[in-house]
């Protein structure tokens, strides 16, 4: 049913997509739990700041990377001056951008998780000599799972459904940066609409079904 | 003599409100390799009819989706002969309208002064990571590119290299950006007033590629629009032809 390179592209796409949610769950984690307990005025703006790919469109971000990763920018000139050349059309640098874009996703859920356990847990666990690395893996995270797989699931989920920033970053290569979105994309350019269809019924059932799985997840609230 | 001066301003005056009544806007598509001689185009055209030119640009598949739902424009300016052709025999746009108001040319562009040489020895040399061409699937002048490595043997040699914007555009912005050192564009979008704009470039021979024709056609929503009928006779006049040639189209 699928051709070889859409299901080159279905693969990417959850490549990327773990790769990314494993990488924003050890990056989020620290600023989740960071803006958790923060009584820091920076708090407000590093919130903010988390929070900006939410609302700025696709192309905004895929702009500023594309100039920023570039040769001329300052992203690009460090990678260049490290002998990794630019990130621009590589899969390391969809991974940055993606994980850019879906930060929100990953730390806002973690926070409220974090939050909601408040402060008691590890008071106790610190007069049980627990130190705060022992206490963080053996109270916090037990008790902020939902929040982990919450985190965890919209953050893949989000990337997937990624399109305008890897539009501008991608250069559209087999294998490399050709993913779902943009195979339907170039099919539905192409006048293909059958196998448009194909790839973006997936999708759309996809989508569903982990919107489902996270709504029915215990009828606890979908956030944390 | 008098009465005569008198009488003739009065037509002028008539002809200018008449003028005012009948001036109506248009709603155009725009291949995106054309935008920046059709702004051109589109003042000078409200400038001398009152008619105001609304301007879509973007690729021509998407316009082509775009129409068959329903799309409200009147007037579609393509990237290619075959969308226009097609529209035209799904009773999509008015039968013999079609006209090629431009033909591009393609030129091998870098926004490095002196990194592209006037013979396009660059390509066989292959001194750079990306090459930046316009999706070949969708795009006329990715299409063209692909033709012209063919021709030239280089295709293999290069391919793993290449980065695709989903149009001419976006290819263009890869490569002012610098994330590819160099790629084929339209001359049109590196070229003003029969001048290089920046960076370098090789225009491409026209025996390395077929004709890059590009037809622009009414739509059957434009069938009874006259400020549609007006910027099609516009686009086939002396003015517009002007700009158009000086963006480096042949015509």
């Amino acid at each position: 049913m699928l051709s070889a390179v859409d299901l080159a592209a279905v693969w990417l796409t959850f490549k990327l997509a773990t790769v990314t949610t494993a990488i924003l769950l050890m990056v989020g984690t620290p600023i989740a739990w960071w803006l958790a307990g923060a009584q820091s005025r920076f708090k407000i703006l590093i919130g903010a700041v988390v929070a900006l790919p939410l609302v700025l469109p696709p192309t905004v971000l895929g702009f500023y990377l594309l100039i920023a990763l570039g040769p001329h920018g300052l992203v690009g000139q460090f990678t260049q001056w490290l002998g990794w050349g630019i990130l621009p059309f590589t899969f390391a640098g969809l991974v940055v951008a993606s994980a850019l874009y879906s930060l929100p996703f990953v730390v806002q859920p973690l926070q409220q998780a974090f939050e909601a356990i408040g402060p008691r847990p590890l008071e106790v666990a610190a007069t049980l000599r627990a130190s705060p690395w022992d206490s963080f893996f053996t109270v916090v995270v037990p008790l902020a799972k939902p929040g982990f797989i919450t985190a965890a699931i919209l953050g893949f989920a989000h990337t997937v459904g990624e399109f305008g920033v890897v539009l501008m970053i991608g250069g559209n290569i087999q294998e490399k940066t050709r993913v779902v979105s943009v195979q339907i994309y170039d099919h539905v350019e192409a006048l293909e609409y059958a196998e448009a269809h194909t790839l973006a019924g997936g999708m759309l059932l996809f989508s569903f079904l982990v919107l489902l799985a996270l709504y029915s997840r215990k009828g606890r609230s979908a956030w944390t | 003599m008098k009465t005569w001066g008198l009488s003739l301003l009065t037509g002028l005056a008539f002809a200018a409100v008449s003028l005012t009544v009948q001036a109506a806007e248009v709603q155009v598509a725009v291949a995106a390799n054309f935008t920046a001689p059709m702004q051109k185009i589109a003042a000078e055209f409200e400038k001398d009819t009152g008619h105001k030119a609304l301007l879509a640009f973007g690729a021509t598949g998407k316009f082509y989706a775009q129409i068959k739902n329903g799309a409200p424009f009147a007037v579609f300016l393509a990237a290619d002969e075959k969308t226009p052709a097609t529209l035209e025999s799904e009773g999509d746009a008015v039968p013999g309208s079609r006209f090629t108001y431009a033909i591009g040319a393609l030129v091998l562009w870098s926004a490095k002064p002196g990194f592209v040489d006037d013979q396009g020895a660059v390509l066989k040399k292959g001194e750079f990571q990306h090459l930046a061409i316009a999706n070949p699937k969708t795009a006329p002048y990715g299409a063209e590119a692909i033709k012209v490595l063919t021709r030239l043997s280089l295709l293999d040699a290069i391919q793993p290299k290449l980065v695709t914007g989903e149009n001419i555009s976006q290819t263009y912005q890869f490569i002012v950006t610098g994330n590819a050192e160099l790629g084929f564009v339209a001359l049109s979008q590196v070229m003003f007033d029969g001048k290089l704009s920046s960076g370098s470039a090789w225009i491409v021979p026209a025996d390395l590629h077929d004709p890059i024709r590009q037809d622009a056609v009414i739509l059957a929503k434009g069938k009874d629009q006259p400020a549609a009928k007006a910027l099609v006779e516009y686009l086939k006049g002396k003015k517009a032809t002007a700009i158009i040639q000086s963006y480096g189209y042949n015509l």
